[in-house]
C-alpha cells in the first residue's frame, strides 16, 4: 500500500500582477517523505512552499494540507498553521525576546497551553537543535547556524506535521551549514514530512526521497535523487546541475 | 553589502526617514557658550555706552526680573508636556490607523496625518484660539478653556500628526519577515502587531519622538502671538518696563534663548546618543 499523501498540490497557477511564477504545479509528498525543490533563482521555489501554508495568497489550482484545501476563502489559517511549520533563509528570529522564549511564544500565545508544560518542552528541543546553554541568549548574541537552529526549535514546539524549509542555508557562514544540516537529518530520520527548497545538492541527494527540478515556474523533472543526479533526463536539467555540481 | 541581510543593515537611514518632515534638533554645547557672551558681550557694551554703574547694570536687570521669566519659562514647559501627552495619545490610535489592514480607515488616518502635518503650526494655533470657546457646559458644570489650554490643544494637533508618522515608519522599519515569521507560526494580525512588531519598533520610535518634543518646546513660543502669557510674552513686557531701552533688547532674548537651551540640549543630546547607539547595534 502506498504511503497516505500528506500534501497533494494539484495544477497550483501563481501570479503577482501580470507575471506567471508558477503555471501548472503538481506534486505530492506522502508522510514521512522529503521532497528537495531545486532550480535557478526566480524559478518559484520559495512562492511554492509560501503557498503551502498560505503565507502567499493563490487563486488557481489547489493545495491539500491532512485534507484541509488552502484554497479556500473561508480557509481557517491558524489550524492549517498548527499542522505546518516553516523556516525561513533569515531565521527571523523575534530579537526582542531569548532564544528560549522564541521557542515558547506560539505554544502559549497561539496554543494558549499552560506555560510551565510548554517551558520544559521548549528545554528539551533547544538541546535536541543541540543548543543546551544557550536558552537565554538572545538571538544576536548567536551565529546565523544557531539561530536557524531555534528557528527550528521554534517551529517544532507547534508539533506541526509538516516542515517547510525556504533555503534555509542560503544565508549561513559554511562553516554553519553542516551544523543545521544535521539538525534537519535527524528530523528526516524521525519520519518528520518536509519540503525543502535547497541549493545544498549533496545534501538533496542524501536526504530526499524525491527530487523536483523547477525552471520558469513548472516542474521540468522529478525523481528519486539516484536516478535524478546520476542521469538526469531534461536537457535544462542537465545544464543547471553540471553548473552547480 | 546586498539588502538580502536586514541584521547588519545600519539603523540610521530608517530612523532618519522617521523623522519626516522635521529636521532634527541638533545642539551642541558651544551654542550654550555663545548666547551667555552675547549676553556678556551686550551687559558690557551697554554699561560702556551709558557710562557705566549710573543705571543699573543689565545683569541686575536679568537677575532682577528672572523669577518671572523663570514663570513664564515654566508655562512653556507645561503647554509642551501637556501637548505632547495629548498628541502622544492621539497620535500613537492615528499611527495604528495608518498600518491597519482595513482600507477606509487607513484612508481616513492617512489623511488627517498628512493634513495636520503639513499645515503650519502657527495656523492651527490661531484656528483653535478662535474655534474653541471660552467656557464649555457640560451639564451644570461649565469649564474654562484660557488661552493657555486653547494653545495646548492646537499644539496638540501638528505632534499628533507627527507621532502617528513616527509610529508609522517605526512598524514599516522591522523587517517584513517578523511579520511572515510570526504569520507562519499562527499568531493573529493584532498579536503579531502587538507582541511581535511594536515591541521591536518602540525603540526605534524613542529618538525621533523625543526630537519632536524638543522641537515642540521651541514652538510653545508661538503661544506669544496669540495672547498667552509665556516666557516671550513675559520677555516683550520686561523690555517694557524697562522702559524699551534698545541695548536690553539683545541680552533679555538671549537670555530667554538660553532657557530653551539648558532645558533642550539635555533632549537632544540624548536623542543622539540614542540614535547612534541603534545604529551602530543591531
Amino acid at each position: 500500500m502506498a504511503p497516505q499523501p500528506l500534501v497533494v498540490i494539484d495544477n497550483l497557477h501563481k501570479s503577482f500582477g501580470h507575471v506567471e511564477v508558477i503555471k501548472g504545479v503538481s506534486m505530492t509528498v506522502a508522510k514521512g517523505e522529503v521532497a528537495c525543490i531545486i532550480g535557478p533563482s526566480g524559478s518559484g521555489k520559495s512562492t511554492l512552499i509560501r503557498c503551502v501554508n498560505a503565507l502567499v495568497p493563490f487563486e488557481v489550482g489547489s493545495i491539500k494540507v491532512l485534507g484541509i484545501e488552502v484554497n479556500d476563502p473561508k480557509l481557517d489559517k491558524l489550524k492549517l498553521r498548527k499542522h505546518v511549520g516553516m523556516v525561513f533563509q533569515q531565521y527571523n528570529l523575534f530579537p526582542h525576546r531569548t532564544a528560549l522564549q522564541n521557542v515558547m511564544m506560539a505554544p502559549i500565545q497561539v496554543l494558549k497551553r499552560p506555560k510551565k508544560e510548554v517551558e520544559a518542552e521548549a528545554y528539551a528541543l533547544l538541546k535536541k537543535v543541540r543548543l543546551e546553554g544557550k536558552e537565554h541568549s538572545y538571538p544576536g548574541e548567536l551565529s546565523g547556524g544557531q539561530q536557524q537552529r531555534v528557528a527550528i526549535a521554534r517551529s517544532l514546539a507547534m508539533k506541526p506535521d509538516l516542515m517547510l524549509f525556504d533555503e534555509v542555508t542560503a544565508a549561513l557562514d559554511p562553516e554553519t551549514v553542516g551544523e543545521v544540516l544535521l539538525t534537519i537529518r535527524q528530523l528526516a530520520e524521525e519520519g518528520m514530512t518536509c519540503i525543502l527548497v535547497t541549493h545544498e545538492m549533496g545534501f538533496a541527494r542524501e536526504v530526499a526521497n524525491e527530487v523536483y527540478f523547477t525552471d520558469k515556474g513548472v516542474i521540468v523533472e522529478q525523481g528519486p535523487p539516484s536516478e535524478f543526479f546520476s542521469a538526469p533526463r531534461d536537457p535544462r536539467t542537465k545544464a543547471f546541475l553540471s553548473q552547480i555540481l | 553589502m546586498s539588502s538580502k541581510f536586514p541584521v547588519i543593515l545600519p539603523l540610521g537611514a530608517p530612523l532618519r526617514r522617521q523623522a519626516g518632515g522635521l529636521p532634527t534638533l541638533r545642539l551642541a554645547p558651544w551654542h550654550g557658550v555663545a548666547l551667555a557672551s552675547i549676553i556678556l558681550l551686550s551687559s558690557a557694551a551697554a554699561n560702556a555706552a551709558t557710562g557705566g554703574p549710573i543705571h543699573a547694570s543689565v545683569l541686575a536687570i536679568l537677575a532682577r526680573w528672572t523669577p518671572l521669566l523663570l514663570r513664564g519659562f515654566g508655562l512653556n514647559i507645561l503647554i509642551s508636556f501637556l501637548s505632547m501627552a495629548i498628541g502622544t495619545v492621539l497620535g500613537a490610535f492615528l499611527g495604528l490607523g495608518l498600518i491597519t489592514p482595513s482600507r477606509p480607515l487607513r484612508g481616513a488616518s492617512w489623511a488627517i496625518t498628512q493634513f495636520f502635518r503639513n499645515a503650519p503650526w502657527l495656523v492651527l494655533l490661531f484656528f483653535m484660539i478662535f474655534l474653541l470657546p471660552f467656557h464649555i457646559h457640560v451639564g451644570t458644570v461649565t469649564i474654562n478653556l484660557p488661552s493657555w489650554l486653547k494653545a495646548v490643544i492646537g499644539l496638540a494637533l501638528p505632534v499628533m500628526a507627527n507621532v502617528a508618522e513616527i509610529v508609522r515608519g517605526g512598524v514599516r522599519s522591522i523587517h517584513p519577515g517578523q511579520w511572515e515569521a510570526a504569520e507562519s507560526l499562527g499568531f493573529t494580525r493584532r498579536q503579531q502587531l502587538w507582541l511581535i512588531i511594536l515591541p521591536q519598533s518602540v525603540k526605534r520610535m524613542l529618538p525621533p519622538w523625543m526630537n519632536l518634543y524638543a522641537i515642540l518646546t521651541t514652538s510653545t513660543t508661538l503661544a506669544s502671538i496669540v495672547g498667552v502669557n509665556e516666557v516671550v510674552s513675559l520677555a516683550g513686557q520686561v523690555l517694557a518696563a524697562e522702559g524699551s531701552k534698545p541695548y536690553l533688547l539683545a541680552p533679555i532674548y538671549a537670555y530667554v534663548l538660553l532657557m530653551f537651551f539648558v532645558y533642550t540640549y539635555p533632549i537632544a543630546w540624548a536623542t543622539q546618543r540614542l540614535e547612534r547607539r541603534y545604529h551602530v547595534r543591531n
